[in-house]
């Protein structure tokens, strides 16, 4: 069975639509999404309207730091662009979306996967996986052979060496990887709706739950749409720019 | 899991036959295909790891290792892979039974005679090189794994110890001492640097030194100690050793193994066609020295290693575009100054982009018994040498280096073929050619058309821009 893994979409209804169509072709039967769906990019109800329909059809869900944000009142850990997009993101969605992502757990578990925003070590304080060491420590905490993440928008695989000690590889698209339970991994899909790789294209992955492979995607979409939504909406110049640059 | 596996025993359908090999680091049988698989229709070989308690933990890593980078593999320098057993159930792994000869045979011989070193170097450098094309480094490479097929071909085996650019390095940090084998260990290596395919033009030019002189350049050590010796020590001269061995051959063997990446070949391609056309090698100090340098050279060079940086590198194929072999179809039988020049403008913007690029300069002339009755030879010899004048005059503008640039003047009655046949033994990466007039009819005959229709890379075909004054 194939798992496709979303993260950090971040209102970007061009590049969500374009990774969905791509899972599609890939023969991705099941989705995860790893947190994030809002903040920074101008189509959050969209966006919410694709995701609850994936939800009602049984997707893997969990939390980010920007869709807490977006329900609790006086978020004060992010950097101003990031808290203008909460607030202007909490102005366009109404009571039931509202309610949805308040709803949305911390972390999710299938068999022996771990879903999780950020780490999973004390996962509420969305601490962000950079190094070994931070990737080992989210293993260790999540008592799982596979841990998905987001949070960090760059694609990233650890793998867990007998000693314990997290060995981090930076994917080539497209690869399937072998994943074998035998070992404990680690996967940052990477982030559909705002890449900083310097490489615009959407990120995510694919995971093969029958052949312990993972794939990682990179799937160009229209950013100039998502940027020009951006502007008009009035948001930071500095998020529409991102999108052109991919950083 | 059964370790105790005897011929006739059955292995996923595969019989067990003959026991060839029962080596520390497992088992290796003949075997035959289940029924209803015809496809299968060359000799096999299980190999069965020898795993479990009182085994070391490494050998369970190098069978995952050798499972997942054989399996991506294919061409003629590495045996056909054909399965592998579930880890938790039971690991083996099935492939193409090579029948041929061991280098083993050669190295023990030592020293050969050049030409001998040369083409049993220059068919493992050839195999290194479509490994390396595959995204993958052997960095284990010896005599032992490596079996020349009855063509002459050489096969590559045993992949325990290799890296695959696209998967992460289940070997990485896991054991703290260098892996591989003593006499042939890279420097990198040594210091557990593991994704750069000049690892394994390192250990090409330890088997070609052995072939050359009987002996290893380095030794054999086994202690982390001894082989730090490698990042700065200059090994004796091969033609110290053995005073037959040319100039040439020295230059190209002392290249390889160079302690740094950067001072080796920038490929194994580019050492193939050293070997293949001793000629074109640029002898420099390296292939004329017989002694070692004194010790103020060696003590500098000992200061170095202590800060010795590994080059970073994503993967093989990052290494070998900046190495690739550009080859020139110059047409010097049509002389065409307009046409010359478009060609040479294209080919200086390709060389243009990394100062490891290599242009070989290639004419096709009629074989000279086309040509002359009586005094054949005589007219053939001056027939060439006014070729390659003219294409050395080709060149000429470009100002290149002589180790960037070879020229090759092929006599053929099938111009199109010969090209394809130099691209392919010579591993050519990009071939530029001119195209045919433009006001001749179309046809698939044309030598351009049919080397961009078959050649095993990419080719540019370039034409005069149209309206522009033919001269």
């Amino acid at each position: 069975m194939k798992l496709a893994l979303f993260a950090d979409i971040h209102a970007n209804l061009e590049a969500l639509e374009a990774c969905l169509e791509h899972a599609e072709e890939q023969g991705a039967e099941e989705v995860a999404f790893l947190g994030d769906l809002v903040g920074y990019g101008a189509d959050p109800a969209a966006v919410l309207e694709r995701v609850r329909a994936q939800a009602a059809a049984g997707a893997v869900m969990v939390r980010g730091n920007h869709d807490a944000a977006v329900v609790a009142a006086g978020a004060d850990t992010m950097n101003r662009s990031a808290e203008a997009a909460v607030d202007w993101t909490r102005q366009q969605l109404d009571q039931a979306q509202l309610a949805f992502l308040a709803a949305l757990p911390l972390t999710a578990r299938r068999d022996a996967v771990l879903f999780v925003h950020a780490s999973a070590d004390r996962p509420a304080d969305w601490t962000y996986i950079h190094d070994a060491p931070g990737a080992a420590q989210s293993v260790a905490a999540a008592r799982a052979t596979w841990v998905f993440s987001g949070h960090v928008h760059q694609q990233a695989l650890y793998h867990l060496s007998p000693a314990g000690h997290a060995l981090p590889f930076k994917p080539v698209p497209g690869v399937a990887i072998p994943v074998p339970a035998h070992r404990r991994w680690l996967a940052v899909a990477g982030s559909v709706g705002q890449p900083r790789d310097g490489n615009t294209a959407a990120c995510y992955a694919i995971f093969d739950t029958g052949r312990a492979t993972l794939t990682f995607h990179r799937v160009p979409y229209d950013w100039s749409v998502a940027a020009a939504k951006i502007r008009a909406a009035g948001l930071p110049e500095f998020l529409a720019r991102r999108l052109e640059r991919g950083e | 899991m059964n370790t105790n596996l005897q011929p006739g025993d059955l292995l996923d359908g595969f019989t067990l036959g003959d026991q060839l090999h029962g080596g520390g680091m497992g088992i290796i049988f003949r075997a035959t295909p289940p029924a209803g698989r015809p496809e299968l229709d060359f000799p096999l070989l299980v190999k069965v790891p020898r795993l479990g308690p009182g085994e070391p933990s490494e050998t369970v890593v190098t069978y995952e290792v050798e499972a997942m980078v054989h399996a991506t593999l294919s061409g003629p320098h590495v045996p056909r892979f054909v399965a592998a057993g579930d880890l938790a159930v039971q690991p083996y792994l099935v492939m193409e039974f090579v029948e041929g000869a061991s280098l083993r045979q050669w190295t023990g011989k030592g020293p050969l005679e050049a030409a001998e070193v040369a083409r049993l170097g220059a068919a493992v450098a050839r195999a290194l090189h479509a490994l390396h094309l595959q995204e993958v480094v052997h960095l284990d490479l010896k005599p032992g794994n490596v079996i020349f097929r009855p063509g002459g071909e050489a096969v590559l085996v045993d992949f325990g110890l290799s890296r695959h650019a696209h998967f992460p390095d289940l070997l990485a940090e896991e054991f703290r001492h260098p892996m591989g084998s003593g006499p042939y260990i890279s420097p990198e290596q040594v210091l557990g640097v593991r994704q750069d395919p000049r690892s394994d033009v390192f250990a090409l030019g330890v088997i070609l030194y052995e072939l050359a002189t009987g002996r290893y350049p380095f030794g054999a050590p086994t202690s982390q100690r001894a082989l730090r010796h490698r990042l700065w020590h200059i090994p004796v001269s091969p033609r110290r050793l053995a005073p037959a061995c040319p100039e040439w051959l020295q230059e190209v063997i002392l290249r390889c193994l160079e302690a740094q990446a950067a001072d080796r070949y920038a490929s194994a391609a580019q050492v193939a066609a050293d070997l293949t056309h001793p000629e074109q090698v640029t002898v420099g100090e390296r292939g004329r020295r017989l002694r070692r340098p004194g010790l103020g050279t060696l003590l500098k060079r000992w200061i170095m290693a202590t800060g010795y940086e590994p080059s970073p590198l994503d993967r093989p194929s990052q290494q070998l575009a900046t190495a690739s072999i550009v080859l020139a179809a110059v047409a010097t039988r049509h002389r065409n100054e307009q046409r010359f020049q478009v060609l040479r403008e294209v080919v200086k913007r390709l060389l243009a982009i990394d100062p490891d690029r290599r242009l070989t300069c290639v004419t096709v002339i009629p074989p000279a018994s086309e040509l002359a009755g009586g005094r054949e030879e005589e007219a053939g010899t001056s027939l060439r040498i006014k070729h390659l004048v003219r294409l050395r005059n080709w060149a000429e503008p470009l100002e290149l280096p002589p180790e960037r640039i070879s020229y090759h003047v092929i006599e053929s009655g099938d111009p199109a073929a010969a090209l394809l046949e130099y691209a392919r033994v010579n591993q050519v990466d990009h071939v530029v050619i001119g195209a045919p007039p433009a006001d001749v009819p179309m046809k698939s005959s044309f030598v351009s058309t049919r080397v961009a229709a078959e050649a095993p890379c990419s080719v540019t075909v370039v034409r005069p821009r149209a309206g522009s004054r033919e001269s």
